[in-house]
């Protein structure tokens, strides 16, 4: 393990990955995305993950958030082997441990800020009004109480980014994954967006791993960690390459 | 419940392309309502017939009458209740577009034998009072705007000459599938009048409608009928009063077949429309149902919201097709008239759409439901991401 040398290395890992390679068949021609990754994240950590465009970042981010296969190699996340679970094992395993922020914030267009936090409650057995309690909790973590009611086409993109970081946490998962959270907002918006994540990270001790272009991101986090070619290299190694 | 929010805002998300099937939705279920109560009324005088009622005529042919004195013959027979007779007297009202039934009916208690006829005592007694006295159905008596007291006149086909009748009663029906299309007058002054202008025609009956004790007999007795007469000069051919009906109706089978087949066709035809329709919001939809699935939304709600989506369309605009079939259907019965004179909206067939609409809504989702299920989540959401 290459993890330097901070304090949170001493803390248990929540998320092991052990020599995982991905391929990608494109007829008769086989191209391998990640070539035997091996990288532990710490419980309650914030990391960057940083690269070329194509290295593989979103193939790696989507195998730890169990939304796709790897095709050799373990994946323990929270102590549990996602490689192992069945289809339908691992679409529940995701609605209890994984939030989910996107690059182009995906909510629904149909339901207000505060039905598309309260979605993914309704996966979960609490009642009606715990649902709209927790929904509400969130969306005031976010900053976002005044628009509640207002459907994602009458939210800037920076709100409407806050209200999809709400329904990531909302259902309290042990691991928030972030493409690109920034990727497609305007410098403050983005400022307000990793303030959040990083409060989300130092207050709720939200472990998360936030893949990015933006060099700004990345040094909000604890680690970054670069991707080229599929193969993990720590932050000297690319400082090196970003030299090249 | 989210899932019925999310169905009920998703079917109205596009609502122009969502109207439009509605709009496609609705003309189908109207026109299927509509092309089957024309079969219904097709059948309606074989639904309005009596169990207990048979007819009896010439068994070489309809227009082929028998002589009056079989009635007494007939009555003679155990089982037998009453013989009442009629003659088809054809004949043109102002024009030959204005068709209704006319018959020239006989004895007095012919009314006895129909009781879905229903006339007030005092019509029915000026109508047995006066020679040359008639009575209509509603429907056509309001068509034509007749009124008691009116003299109606017919210029005759099958029995030539200029015919005048005095109207004396207007008959409504005791059911729904009652004929108020009629138009009757008295057999004893066709009778009188042939007599006068060509006798050998007197005297002579085209329908006797036989009136059974207990409808269980019907079997046997119209047996017994055609047996009694078996050795006469004219021959009967007795059948129940619903086999006779249904023997006009097989004259015209093909034409129902071919509108039976045409009213399934448009129902195929809606399917394509709605399907495609569902294809193609199941289509834009891709990345939400790649965003629902990574949140931990399984397959079985994804195909609940298209196919909910999809029922939404087929039964809003199935109701829409049903509630308009009302006033189109009595308008068409208004312009049919007296051709199908029993047309109405009868509960089968609304039942049936409904079922059919239903059904509609699931088969149209199938496909997209398919579709969602094999949303691989990485790939579609690379798409947006
Ligand atoms: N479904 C797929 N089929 C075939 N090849 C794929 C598929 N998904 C990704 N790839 C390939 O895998 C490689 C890595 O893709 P990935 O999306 O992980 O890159 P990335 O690092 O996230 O890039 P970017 O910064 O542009 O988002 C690319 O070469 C891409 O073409
Ligand atoms: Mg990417």
């Amino acid at each position: 393990m290459n993890l330097s040398s901070t304090s949170s290395s001493k803390r248990q890992p929540v998320v092991c990955i052990r020599d995982v390679h991905k391929y990608y068949r494109r007829g008769a021609q086989v191209v391998e995305v990640l070539l035997g990754i091996n990288l532990d994240i710490p419980d309650g950590a914030f990391a960057a993950l940083m690269g070329p465009s194509g290295s593989g970042k979103t193939t790696l981010l989507n195998l730890i958030a169990g939304i796709d296969r790897p095709d050799r190699g373990e994946l323990l996340i929270g102590g549990v082997d996602i490689t192992k679970l069945s289809q339908v094992e691992l679409t529940r395993w995701r609605a209890r441990n994984v939030g989910f922020i996107f690059q182009f914030y995906n909510l629904l267009p149909v339901l207000t800020a505060l039905e598309n936090v309260e979605l993914p409650l309704t996966l979960t057995k609490l009642s009606r009004r715990e649902r709209r309690e927790h929904a509400m909790l969130a969306l005031e973590l976010v900053g976002l109480t005044e628009r509640v009611h207002h459907y994602p086409g009458e939210l800037s993109g920076g709100q409407q980014q806050r209200v999809a970081i709400a329904r990531a946490i909302v259902v309290d998962p042990i691991l928030i994954v972030a493409d690109e959270p920034t990727g497609d907002l305007d410098k403050g918006s983005a400022e307000d967006v990793l303030n959040l994540m990083q409060r989300l990270n130092r207050e709720f001790y939200k472990t998360i791993i936030m893949v990015t272009h933006d060099p700004k991101a990345a040094e909000r986090a604890e680690h970054v960690h670069h991707l080229d070619k599929g193969v993990l290299s720590d932050g000297e190694d690319q400082e090196r390459g970003t030299r090249i | 419940m989210t899932l019925l929010k999310l169905v009920l805002r998703n079917t109205f998300r596009q609502r122009l392309r969502t109207v439009l099937t509605l709009i496609g939705m609705a003309v189908a279920i109207l026109a299927f309502c509509l092309l089957r109560t024309v079969v219904e009324a097709w059948y309606g005088g074989v639904q309005a017939s009596a169990p207990d009622r048979l007819i009896t005529r010439n068994s070489v042919s309809l227009i082929f009458p028998l002589p009056l004195s079989y009635r007494t013959r007939i009555l003679q027979m155990s089982g037998v209740k009453q013989v009442v007779y009629a003659n088809w007297f054809g004949g043109v009202y102002i024009d030959e577009h204005n068709f209704f039934p006319r018959m020239a009916i006989g004895p007095s208690d012919y009314f006895e034998v129909y009781p879905e006829f229903v006339l007030t005592p005092e019509e029915k007694s000026n109508f047995w009072r006066r020679r040359n006295a008639c009575v209509a159905g509603r429907k056509i008596a309001e068509k034509y705007h007749w009124k008691i007291g009116d003299t109606i006149t017919m210029r005759g086909n099958i029995y030539p000459g200029d015919w005048s009748f005095v109207l004396v009663g207007i008959y409504h029906g005791a059911e729904k599938t009652t004929d108020e299309s009629q138009f009757l007058f008295r057999w004893d002054y066709l009778d009188e009048t042939l007599r006068k202008t060509s006798p050998s025609r007197a005297g002579r009956v085209e329908l006797y409608i036989v009136k059974l004790d207990d409808p269980t007999n019907a079997g046997a007795i119209s047996k017994a009928i055609d047996v009694l007469f078996e050795s006469s000069l004219a021959k009967t051919l007795t059948e129940t009063e619903k086999a006779f009906q249904l023997g006009f109706v097989a004259m015209t089978e093909a034409i129902v077949i071919a509108i039976r087949i045409v009213s399934f066709v448009v129902i195929g035809v809606i399917l394509m429309i709605l399907a495609n329709t569902m294809a193609m919001a199941a289509r834009e939809r891709t990345s939400e149902y790649a965003v629902l699935k990574t949140m931990g939304f399984g397959n079985l709600f994804l195909t609940c919201l298209i196919a909910g989506e999809s029922v939404c369309i087929s039964m809003l605009g199935g109701v829409v097709g049903m509630a308009l079939s009302f006033p189109s259907a009595s308008v068409f019965s208004k312009k049919m008239g007296s051709f199908l004179p029993i047309f109405h909206l009868s509960y089968s067939t609304l039942l049936l759409s409904a079922g059919i609409c239903f059904l509609i809504g699931l088969l149209a989702a199938v496909f997209p439901a398919w579709r969602a299920s094999r949303v691989e989540v990485a790939e579609a959401l690379g798409h947006v991401g």
